[in-house]
């Protein structure tokens, strides 16, 4: 009762379905690829067109190759599929950022980054990670490719209002000890269902002190815990990021605008379903072991006696073992988790002044052409590239290894993205997931190190 | 695809793991499609758990296991976590499942279900794990579910629970009715919302 969440929710109600779901005005709906052709082909089929298009984003990212993007894509499977979006938009007349401009990258990198996604929208998508956007005080989630045509014919959706979730971590996080590395360690602390069913607003100090980057890596993670979404109030900070993004209002609407957003916090007499609180001292770096997010664990420790023996055979790992030292393949960093700027300023912090270790393959794809933009600007590219790193055009690539961009059957990789599930950046592969900052560690070293021992 | 529910009375295919995520019910190489074909998505469904790297069937995956069949499937508690990729629910549908049985579904994964005319039954881990005991003993073991009763009855043992299901959504099924029919009627309350803002 009177947490943000309900306050955002309940002003986009368009009415209440007796016993049954509720019907939800949607502010932003972005598309990509793989989750919108059967969507916009409903719409054929019903013989009828898209009710807002102006509030409709669409941009390929699944597929896109990252490397000579200026050229078609080699997969004719996947040329199709990003062709098909790209006639799609037109015939529907949606935006539409296509590959290879300047505008495109990752959704939920450059929906946040060109300020479409605002303070309390309500925002969806058909993928799970939509929830990165709740990071600028939305309510963003993942949908279903029914329901993103529900939203195309309606600029609607029905569904049942999730009960709400507070996460609140105390204190400030340790040295070496990011965003992600919380999100991780609040997996393994309440599993990959521990909060399905809900809808989660991260408070505190600890979440308040991280970086807008830092916060979208936090609420990007969100489902990996089965929450719907996860999103914090904006603050100065927010404000602060949004102000002057090409789709952010400007001049007296962006004060009216600005008036309205700093009303949008949880009363003081706000009830939660549900309060959940964390001290960010015991957070570690973290990696993981199995193949679920939440079996994850500081970075030097064991593996837990009751790990799950199927993940661990799949693995090739033991109960009882540590990590540190255990040899890397691959290093991937990048995704809609940690392919912002500040991901790359992490990773070059750790690799100046050393090499990439032999046998490591790095793939360092940033978020969006704006993100790649920047590394150049501020030189980190030429700082990596002096490491032995090559930065690679911008999608979601090996995170879900639609593209090229496959990690071998057996071979380990340190990824910075979101999940290890079997088979999730190839057949066979074996994903540990952890920061950039240990990411950037393995990168030099070939095996998994704590970043701590690499920081000046 | 649209169909009406009533009463089903089937065997079961149990798959009795917790945590089962989207990636292995459809792996992602399987998204490229840019249609609703179900028979692909079903031919893929459990691909890599189905298929070894050659094609070859794994003989102890139960989808290749001829002891069971039936289009009632009954998994481990989380099912569905992950994507949110509704070609899950549909590689589902496409094998021939109406029903998946278990104590927990992941969020988005029991909508998708939903608007694919499968029907999500959550039932409590006793009957569940009781179910997947008598499957064991017993591969012929049938399963009802009474969806104007909500009703989910193990015909074995006679051992019967109720199960949610709002009364729209139920409404929706047993008339093979989906949301953007429904959506679709309310246009009017769209418009006066929006010039409300």
């Amino acid at each position: 009762m009177n947490t943000l969440f309900d306050k955002i929710w309940d002003a986009h109600v368009v009415s209440l379905i007796e016993d049954g779901p509720q019907q939800l005005y949607i502010d932003r709906l972005y598309c990509h690829e793989v989750t919108s052709p059967q969507a916009f082909e409903g719409l054929r089929g019903r013989g009828i067109g898209c009710l807002r298009p102006k509030q409709v984003f669409c941009m390929p990212d699944h597929n896109t190759p990252t490397h000579d993007q200026d050229k078609p894509i080699a997969d004719p499977v996947s040329r199709a599929q990003v062709d098909t979006l790209a006639r799609n938009a037109e015939q529907f007349g949606v935006n539409h950022f296509p590959m290879n401009s300047p505008d495109n990258g990752i959704i939920h990198v450059v929906g946040p980054e060109k300020g479409i996604s605002l303070p309390g929208m309500t925002i969806v998508c058909g993928d799970s990670h939509t929830s990165t956007h709740g990071a600028v005080g939305a309510v963003a989630f993942g949908i279903g490719t029914s329901e993103v045509e529900m939203v195309l014919a309606s600029q609607c959706i029905l569904q049942q209002k999730p009960a709400s979730m507070s996460i609140r971590v105390e204190g400030k996080l340790g040295p070496g000890v990011t965003a992600k590395d919380l999100a991780l360690f609040l997996m393994m602390k309440i599993s990959t269902s521990g909060a399905t069913g809900y809808f989660v607003e991260y408070r505190g100090e600890a979440v308040r002190s991280l970086s807008m980057e830092g916060r979208l890596t936090l609420c990007n993670l969100s489902i990996e815990m089965g929450a719907r979404g996860g999103f914090i109030a904006p603050d100065e900070k927010t404000f602060a990021w949004l102000k002057g993004r090409e789709y952010a209002s400007k001049g007296a609407d962006w004060d009216a605008a600005l008036e309205k957003w700093k009303t949008l916090k949880s009363g003081e007499d706000a009830v939660f379903d549900r309060e959940l609180v964390f001290d960010a001292a015991e957070v570690q770096p973290m990696i993981t072991y199995g193949t679920n997010p939440g079996m994850g664990m500081p970075i030097d420790g064991k593996i837990p006696a009751d790990a799950s023996p199927k993940a661990l055979a799949y693995m090739g790992l033991e109960a009882g073992q540590g990590l540190l030292g255990h040899k890397v393949d691959y290093v991937f960093l990048g995704a809609c988790t940690n392919g912002r700027i500040e991901d790359f300023r992490a990773f070059a912090s750790i690799v100046k002044g050393r090499q990439k270790a032999p046998g490591i393959t790095a793939w360092l794809v940033p978020g969006s052409w704006a993100v790649k933009a920047q590394i150049e600007e501020e030189g980190l590219d030429k700082l990596l590239a002096e490491s032995g790193f090559e930065i690679r055009q911008p999608g979601c690539s090996a995170c879900l290894a639609m593209n090229d961009d496959k990690i071998p059957a057996g071979k380990y990789s340190v990824s910075t993205s979101n999940r290890n599930f079997e088979g999730r950046q190839g057949p066979g592969s074996r994903t540990l997931l952890a920061s950039p900052l240990t990411a950037a560690a393995a990168a030099v070293t070939g095996v998994v190190t704590d970043p701590r021992t690499l920081m000046d | 695809m649209k169909q009406k529910f009533d009463i089903i009375e089937s065997t079961c295919v149990p798959l009795p793991l917790e945590n089962i995520d989207t990636d292995q019910i459809i792996p992602a190489r399987f998204m490229k499609v840019t249609t609703r074909d179900e028979k692909f998505f079903g031919d893929n469904l459990f691909r890599d758990w189905r298929y070894d790297a050659q094609g070859k069937p794994i003989g102890d995956f139960v989808l290749n296991d001829p002891r069971y069949s039936g289009c009632i499937l009954v998994a481990g508690k989380n099912f569905g976590s992950g994507s949110s990729r509704e070609h899950a629910a549909w590689a589902i549908a496409g094998y021939g499942f109406r029903v998946v049985i278990s104590s927990f579904f992941a969020d988005i994964h029991k909508n998708n279900e939903l608007n694919n005319f499968v029907l999500p039954v959550v039932v409590s881990e006793g009957f569940l794990a009781r179910l997947f005991e008598g499957i064991a003993a017993d591969p012929a073991l049938k399963v009802r579910v009474d969806v104007s009763a909500q009703t989910v009855t193990n015909l074995s043992s006679g051992e019967s629970e109720h199960f949610e299901l709002n009364a729209y959504k139920k409404y929706c099924l047993m008339n093979a009715l989906d949301d953007i029919d429904y959506l679709l009627e309310q246009k009017d309350k769209i418009e006066k919302f929006e010039q409300g803002r």
